[in-house]
């Protein structure tokens, strides 16, 4: 057993698409986060988007409503929608109760725990599988070697999710509104005496978090594995959440860190199919392990946002 | 008269919380087609409508009240510790090894099943290895946040998933039960003997004693006492002071010549003790052996979550702690009955524990309000002990991360 046997193509095909939930969870994370919002029930609300895309994409094509590929865009929809419902609420606790971050975001996450096993368990029963994104073959580009089966032969929310990397790069950074929102997360004083109103902006910015997650729970659930069951996602809001503090709050090295994550995932699960000599339990260890490492060495205190966690008060 | 009432306004976001879990749930039932009565009705039934019943309510309450003092001392400290699932699973692994090992050596092989034995050694190293390997894995979140600034919420998620792993590991090894290995598809350690066991808990009422035919433990006696001891430490005692100086503002702290550093690495060992607690006694009072379905709550049954929810719900106050504790046990076993009548799945529970946190945490603006209120009409402040002084007016626990390391 060489490294030829560890390192193919298709582990680096399987790490990119491994990588699609945590990008999808860790942006909309990020602009949580910026404007100093710290959104720890971002896993409840993939489970959530996860059950209800599915849901809706399974109701949709046992019924045969409606074409697939509109069943797909339907599921994504709900998915989008309710996770945008739950990160609102978020917004409500966070921002206007000013309830304790930390706190909440666990209190949101057994919430989506709970009531998505619940509504599975209650309507569902038993994992059934729903035909999710097809992968797309590409004229000429997927029948390229090695690089046709890593880059060009994945369903169309693993590209969506590498395209919002850029998009989300350059509305933090280069729009009014990126510029809001770093505002908001550096000084809402300065921002609010400019006229920028900090409650709207986080309301803005947890929101899109929820939707985002939303969205990376249906990558699972109807692109990915296709199929729900209970705790589907097994904490990988979290690790989006790390993967943030991880990538210094820029989307590009936060993708960049989920790239890494989703590679020793996927390094993870070939050493285990080519059978070699290390207990899988190790294996299965491995991601967390080196996310705490990474975190040990990549947290930048002076680039976290100077408001996160704060909730804002208008001085008197 | 005004204390009291003040006392009585502390735990208002408690009630306010119930309140309003109430009624979300029963809106959740109706949409699952149950009538909210018929289902309270069950879940009450099921809770404490007999003396099995309530037996299995403390039971499950038992973990819970540990994690949860362990919970409190955290957050009191100001470290958000949601690993309590993985500082039980370490404490559940040291204590079982302990107590199979010296089980080995104190107790001869025809004796192992002798009804009734009880070696005081093994059951308090066991207990100790336990509470000392749940605080070294607590302690090591705590160490990350004070000298590598690693966000402990986040590091005790991973460290959760990495005692999972662990203890998958070592019951498929060296801690797999050679009589049972390969019988069946759920890995667990062998019985320990029962010299080692935790002795069953009657009370004596009535013949037979009260209790007497549960599996009720002294687990649940150990944890009532430590929530004492524990409410004296933190409040009467310059170590929580320390602990509680810290949570409530770092840069004070530090000016006033407190080690920050060390006090939020204690809080997190203590934390992660009372979890190791929680874990070793499930293995000496309930299972008799470690065993788990392989899944991250196999064997804590979600403690480790639920214990965080109890420590809220118990106003940050460890023997607050102690009814919160049982309401959650009663809560699972009472929801258990609930699906076996109405077929309503016990998961709702989780969703209501969820939005119990959010409620309790989102309530505190009006307390906040309220107090802030008083200062500016120039009332005085209630001294401590004061339950939820820290949730009125302390500053959220990560707040002043900054504050510790002194420059800007």
């Amino acid at each position: 057993m060489g490294l030829d046997d560890i390192l193919t193509a298709s582990v680096f095909a399987s790490a990119i698409r491994l990588a699609t939930p945590y990008i999808f969870a860790a942006l909309g994370e990020t602009f949580a986060q910026r404007s100093g919002v710290l959104n720890l029930g971002v896993d409840g609300m993939m489970l959530m988007g996860a059950f209800t895309g599915f849901y809706a994409v399974y109701v949709a094509q046992t019924n045969a409503a409606m074409s697939e590929p509109m069943s797909l865009l339907f599921g994504v929809a709900v998915a989008l929608i309710v996770g945008g419902l739950m990160g609102l609420a978020m917004a409500f606790v966070s921002v206007t109760l000013k309830a304790k971050q930390g706190i909440s975001g666990i209190g949101v996450y057994l919430f989506g725990l709970g009531l998505s096993e619940l509504l599975f368990q209650q309507w569902v029963g038993t994992p059934k599988s729903v035909s999710g994104f097809p992968r797309i073959n590409f004229p000429v580009l997927t029948d390229l070697p090695i690089v046709g089966e890593i880059f060009f032969h994945h369903n169309l929310l693993v590209y969506v999710a590498f395209a919002l990397v850029p998009i989300s790069a350059y509305v933090l950074n280069n729009t009014t509104f990126g510029l809001m929102i770093r505002a908001v997360g550096q000084n809402p004083e300065a921002a609010d005496a400019m006229g920028v109103s900090v409650t709207r902006v986080r309301y803005a910015t947890t929101t899109i978090g929820g939707v985002l997650a939303g969205l990376a729970g249906a990558s699972l659930s109807i692109a990915l594995i296709n199929l729900f069951q209970q705790n589907l996602t097994a904490g990988q809001g979290f690790i989006a959440v790390a993967l943030v503090y991880f990538g210094g709050w820029r989307p590009w090295t936060v993708a960049a860190g989920a790239m890494l994550f989703s590679f020793v995932n996927a390094l993870q699960l070939q050493i285990k199919v080519i059978g070699a000599d290390i207990p899988s339990e190790f294996a299965v260890m491995a991601p967390y392990v080196i996310t705490i490492i990474a975190l040990v060495f990549a947290t930048k205190r002076h680039e976290q946002p100077t408001a996160l966690t704060k909730p804002y008060e208008r001085g008197e | 008269m005004a204390g009291r009432l003040n006392r009585l306004v502390d735990f208002a976001p408690v009630l306010i919380a119930l309140l309003l879990a109430l009624v979300v749930s029963s809106v959740l039932l109706i949409a699952l087609n149950a009538n909210p009565f018929e289902a309270f009705d069950f879940m009450l039934k099921g809770a404490v409508g007999s003396e099995n019943a309530t037996a299995e309510t403390l039971v499950k309450a038992t973990p819970i009240l540990f994690v949860g003092i362990g919970i409190t001392i955290a957050f009191r400290g100001g470290m958000i510790n949601i690993g309590g699932e993985g500082q039980m699973i370490a404490g559940a692994l040291a204590g079982v090894t302990v107590a199979l090992v010296l089980g080995e050596a104190r107790v001869p092989a025809e004796m192992a099943k002798t009804p009734g034995a009880f070696d005081l050694i093994i059951v308090t190293c066991s207990l100790l290895g336990g509470f000392l390997m749940g605080a070294l894995y607590g302690g090591l979140a705590g160490f990350l946040k004070a000298y590598f600034d690693v966000n402990e919420i986040l590091s005790t998620i991973m460290l959760n998933q990495i005692a999972v792993q662990m203890m998958n590991f070592l019951l498929n090894g060296i801690l797999l039960d050679p009589a049972e290995a390969g019988f069946n598809n759920i890995p667990k350690t062998a019985r320990l003997v029962t010299a080692a066991q935790l002795p069953r808990l009657s009370l004596p009422i009535g013949d037979p004693w009260l209790f007497a035919r549960t599996r009720l433990h002294w687990g649940l006696i150990i944890a009532m006492v430590l929530a004492v001891i524990i409410y004296i430490f933190l409040w009467r005692t310059s170590w929580g002071y320390r602990i509680r100086a810290v949570g409530e503002n770092q840069r004070a702290s530090s000016y006033a010549g407190i080690n920050v550093k060390r006090q939020m690495m204690f809080s997190m060992f203590l934390a992660g003790g009372f979890a190791g607690l929680a874990g070793v006694v499930q293995v000496l009072g309930l299972q008799y052996r470690l065993q788990t379905d392989g899944s991250p709550a196999g064997f804590t049954g979600a403690a480790g979550f639920n214990g965080i929810v109890a420590a809220l719900f118990g106003g940050l106050n460890p023997i607050g702690a102690i009814p919160a504790a049982a309401f959650f046990g009663g809560l699972l076993v009472g929801a258990q009955k609930m699906q076996r009548e109405l077929g309503v799945p016990a998961s709702l529970i989780t969703a209501v524990n969820g939005l119990i946190v959010v409620f309790v945490v989102s309530s505190e603006i009006f307390i906040l309000q309220r107090s802030k209120r008083r200062v500016s009409e120039g009332e005085d402040e209630t001294p401590t002990p004061n339950p939820s002084s820290k949730m009125r007016e302390g500053p959220s626990p990560t707040e002043d991360e900054n504050s510790g390391e002194g420059d800007g």
